[in-house]
């Protein structure tokens, strides 16, 4: 069958399963959006690019099949660049699309010209620029495949006007569809990892059994690696409490007796210290970032580590595991269960680990995540307006998060019992992602309801794709915490930079965020008092024919806490000063 | 073959390795940016197709002060065009380098210069009234050692290729007794 280039593009994207992507069209990409409206692709038109990239992102979070976006090429590509870092630092499938000048005019600083493909090499997990009409096709099956195969993350693929410009001759090519085995030889460096290696597996049972204080240390690739199931079974067999890293929220349900919540940085005391006290990390699908680690020399001093991982690089990257397994973290945890199971049929017995249990427990009820509840006349406390969200809407809401403060408070007060239900920047902490991606989650989860928490620094970078959501009928729900600064900034001039606050204040009316919402499309609710939370969340609830903004004013002196900072030792967490009364202020020293 | 091919007690803190890349536009970017963005050293680097022409061989010399060599290949493995990683130990492999210099080498001096090319094994490519330029192939520690015989002449210029290198013939890691050169 002939066609061009263009047609090719196209064709080959729904031959991947592509059901939606989102772009913005230009010069160089144009003859590519020719097919588009011939196509059963739902093609979601952005307002800028960076947009395209965090939709696709925020659907490739929501329902594990890659985001697609397509753009043009120079400042269209670059604007995408962004999306496309934080993809690679939270392993997110998705493939973009730019367009390319003309090939002959490659390399003159031609109109709209940028090298992409050099750009983005350092942010995505694999590149091309296409050179013939013939390997388009190739290059789209290649880019899906590695996108989702291994540890997930974006590709990117270049393609110049000419080879899909059907006025070009260059553009003509036939339709060939490469096989599995083709996509495979085309790619001879390419061996993405699959099950562990026995006898390491057989080694991490019995350091499992062995263990008096053993933790489960889950990380966001128990979620790509679908195994938020088999990591059940591997807690309750083992009944080892587990902690889920800012990536890894909802792949153990926060409801359950042995999920003990988020380490790190904001963790709470209780995830951070059992760590600090465990004789038995075992890592899957998590990679020691310094965010949960602290200074990594003290950190877990007396553990033992078994760390699983697609990825061979992670494995002693930043901590030398006692039993590394390279794999899929699904094929390992099955494994791991029958191994476990073969040992406990044949009377293997563990330590008694009541003490340890009740030490956990513990902290739990000394250090509760906790903040001061407001007096009359106070702002809203962010926690409590998160609070009331989170237990008026179906357990099953996604939720999509900016990056700051809102987004640590977002992570630490909801309670994530389902899987894919947590859309966050968590490597790149990029500001201005969750409007965006919580409307790439909507469109992949129609069925869900989706609310962004936002910040109201985070929403002004971002905020313009809520004319999108509108026009597209996507109705998202945002929660802006307005507290007038930008807030983890904030927070750290205070604590670290004697309240010096260099240039963070944003004001609390400047913009008007109900009339910008309207002004966009949605319908726009200003809550200032206690008693107005429930009635406009409840109002935001019933809305369900377009997006609505809910804009929170709350108190700019709240801080994140716990907290470890930066660079400090995971022993020296901060609670909130009104804990701090009960006589420790920091981790304990010992057992 | 010169007794410098062996060095067993050379320069630990750098490995060679050797690098097997898909023959493609940016392949040698991609390597080259993976050591920048990641803050490791290369000490020299040598690129060219194998006897496959879809595949190139990169001969890296990595400076592993700047980052422990297991996490250079592992992260070099995971560029999608770099096909096999060996480390070449210096013990069970061959090393050649070659050099190109142009030496003042004026008349009174010239039957020393010409000397020390000749005691190398190295070759005279051009010469005129003033200069000699000179070539010479062989293990980069003899390499080194010419280099160094000839700077009180005084170098104009100088290029070395940096280091290429195969496993020796029938040696593996480990089975010291195959070595045989």
């Amino acid at each position: 069958m002939d066609m061009n280039g263009g047609q090719a593009l196209i064709r080959a994207l729904e031959m991947e399963g592509t059901e939606v992507m989102f772009g913005l069209p230009g010069g160089a990409i144009l003859p590519v959006y020719d097919p588009v409206l011939d196509s059963t692709i739902r093609h979601i038109l952005v307002r800028h690019e960076q947009g395209a990239g965090h939709m696709a992102e925020g659907y490739a979070h929501a329902t594990g099949r890659p985001g697609v976006a397509m753009v043009t090429s120079g400042p269209g590509a670059t604007n995408i660049v962004t999306p496309l870092a934080d993809a690679f630092m939270d392993s997110i499938p998705m493939v973009v699309i730019t367009g390319q000048v003309a090939r002959p005019a490659i390399g003159t600083d031609a109109f709209q010209e940028c090298d992409i493909t050099g750009i983005t090499q350092a942010v995505t997990k694999h590149n091309f620029l296409v050179t013939e009409a013939d390997e388009i096709t190739l290059a789209i099956r290649q880019a899906f495949h590695l996108a989702t195969t291994g540890r997930p993350g974006p590709v990117l693929v270049d393609i110049p006007k000419d080879i899909v410009d059907p006025t070009n001759p260059a553009s003509a090519t036939g339709w060939e569809w490469p096989t599995d085995d083709e996509v495979a030889r085309s790619l001879p460096g390419y061996r993405p990892a699959t099950s562990g290696d026995p006898e390491a597996i057989e080694r991490a049972a019995d350091l499992i059994l062995a263990a008096e204080r053993p933790i489960l240390y889950v990380g966001g690739g128990i979620l790509k690696a679908r195994a938020a199931e088999a990591l059940r079974e591997l807690a309750e067999l083992t009944q080892i409490r587990v902690v889920t890293t800012l990536m890894a929220r909802g792949a153990f349900p926060d409801g359950h007796d042995l999920c003990l919540g988020m380490p790190g940085m904001h963790g709470n005391y209780t995830a951070v210290t059992s760590m600090q006290r465990s004789d038995l990390l075992i890592a899957l699908g998590a990679r020691f970032d310094d965010r949960v680690t602290g200074k990594v020399p003290s950190f877990a001093p007396e553990a033992k580590i078994i760390h699983a991982d697609i990825d061979a690089a992670e494995l002693g990257k930043v901590r030398r595991p006692d039993v590394p397994i390279h794999g899929d973290c699904r094929l390992i945890i099955e494994d791991l269960v029958a191994a476990l199971r073969r040992r406990l049929a044949s009377g293997a017995e563990t330590p008694d680990r009541r003490p340890w249990n009740s030490q956990i427990s513990g902290w739990q009820e000394r250090y509760p995540l906790a903040y001061e509840p407001p007096v009359e006349g106070d702002q809203l406390k962010p926690q409590m307006v998160l609070e009331h969200l989170r237990d008026s809407v179906p357990e099953d809401t996604i939720l999509a998060s900016g990056v700051g403060q809102h987004q640590m408070w977002a992570s630490q007060y909801w309670r994530f019992n389902h899987p894919y239900t947590w859309v966050n920047s968590g490597g790149l902490g990029t500001m201005g992602f969750s409007v965006p991606a919580a409307i790439g989650a909507k469109v992949g989860r129609p069925d869900r309801m989706v609310w962004a928490v936002d910040g109201d620094g985070c929403f002004q970078m971002t905020a313009q794709e809520l004319v999108t959501a509108s026009a597209e009928r996507i109705p998202v729900k945002v929660a802006i915490l307005n507290n007038a600064y930008l807030g983890m900034v904030r927070q750290w001039q205070e604590m670290f930079y004697e309240e010096r606050y260099s240039e963070v204040y944003l004001s609390p009316d400047l913009p008007d965020y109900v009339r910008w919402a309207e002004a966009m499309g949605c319908v726009g609710i200003r809550v200032e008092s206690p008693e107005e939370i429930q009635p406009a969340i409840d109002k935001a609830n019933d809305i369900d024919d377009r997006p609505v903004v809910v804009e929170f004013r709350t108190d700019s002196r709240e801080k994140v806490f716990p907290m470890v900072p930066a660079g400090k030792s995971n022993d020296e967490i901060q609670v909130p000063p009104f804990q701090a009364g009960h006589g420790v202020q920091t981790g304990e020293g010992g057992n | 073959m010169s007794r410098r091919d062996m060095q067993p007690g050379e320069a630990v803190r750098h490995h060679v390795l050797s690098v097997l890349v898909e023959n493609r536009s940016g392949v040698l970017s991609r390597v080259a940016n993976l050591f920048a963005r990641r803050g490791y050293n290369i000490v020299s680097l040598a690129v060219a197709p194998t006897e496959d022409e879809a595949f190139s061989r990169i001969t890296v010399v990595v400076d592993v002060e700047s980052a422990p060599l297991e996490q250079i290949v592992k992260q070099l493995d995971k560029l999608i065009n770099v096909v096999e990683i060996s480390e070449l130990d210096p013990r069970w492999s061959v090393e050649r380098e070659l050099l190109l210099a142009t030496v003042a080498a004026t008349p009174d001096v010239r039957g020393r210069v010409v000397e020390l090319v000749q005691i190398f094994e190295g070759r005279i490519l051009a010469v005129t009234h003033e200069e000699l330029t000179v070539s010479l192939e062989g293990h980069p520690t003899k390499v080194d050692d010419f280099e160094e015989m000839l700077r009180p002449f005084g170098i104009r210029e100088l290029q070395r290729t940096g280091r290429v290198a195969l496993p020796r013939l029938g040696a593996r890691p480990g089975e010291p007794s195959a070595a045989t050169a």
